[in-house]
């Protein structure tokens, strides 16, 4: 069954293909899912004012930021006919590249991840007070803002 | 009252600092806010939202709780 207690979302630095693997091969003993879906948040190697992103160091209110996923995770499975749900988020720094969130969604029926997926990352993005610092390749740095 | 006050992302890099205690003997958040731009004036042209125990609030609101946070925008994901 699923805990209602808030468990932690952080991850520390990139988020490999491996655990990603990993985590898909651990739902194989699931036979009621019919489809699962995935999203891959990757850092991108923007170019500003003719500098080039190399890295993005997260930080977060990690306390209010659990307490968020949380609260998403309750409104989805709420909201969507859902087996199962993971939500990981990096913390500290991750390489352009690399990836820094994922979300895994699974139900019996394909139709509901496509939608479920869309919310919840959607919702990650307005609602969880995670920070990213831009490094540059010469270490000067920005702080990103969502869009 | 005696209020933790956070700081994240660029606001930490105003202020210098992570976090730090505060006495208070106002009632309004916006008063709060107006005793940090006093101590940190750059904050006057920052974009931030504030969290009191972990919850968005007003600058209307009533300080209630002992765990403020400035919160610069999201970029999670």
């Amino acid at each position: 069954m699923e805990t209602k207690k808030p468990k932690n979302v952080f991850h520390e630095g990139a988020i490999t293909s491996d655990f990603i693997g990993n985590s898909i091969y651990k739902h194989q003993t699931k036979i009621n899912i019919g489809a699962h879906n995935i999203f891959l948040g990757q850092v991108r190697a923007d170019e500003i004012d003719g500098k080039t992103v190399s890295a993005i160091e997260y930080t977060a209110y990690e306390d209010m930021a659990n307490q968020k996923f949380h609260d998403i995770r309750e409104a989805a499975f709420e909201k969507f006919d859902l087996t199962c749900m993971h939500i990981y988020h990096s913390l500290g720094t991750v390489k352009a590249g690399e990836i820094c969130l994922f979300v895994f969604v699974s139900s019996p029926r394909r139709k509901v991840v496509f939608q479920a997926l869309e919310y919840i990352v959607e919702a990650i993005k307005a609602d969880v007070p995670v920070f990213g610092k831009e490094i540059f390749e010469d270490d000067s740095h920005q702080w990103k803002v969502n869009n | 009252m005696l209020l933790t006050i956070k700081y994240f992302g660029l606001i930490a890099e105003v202020t210098q600092k992570s976090e730090e205690t505060l006495e208070f003997s106002g009632k309004h958040i916006s008063e709060l806010l107006t005793l940090l731009y006093a101590k940190y004036e750059a904050l006057k042209t920052k974009d931030f939202q504030v969290a009191q125990n972990q919850e968005l609030v007003a600058t209307d609101a009533l300080v209630s709780g002992q765990e403020i946070a400035l919160l610069p925008p999201f970029a999670g994901g």
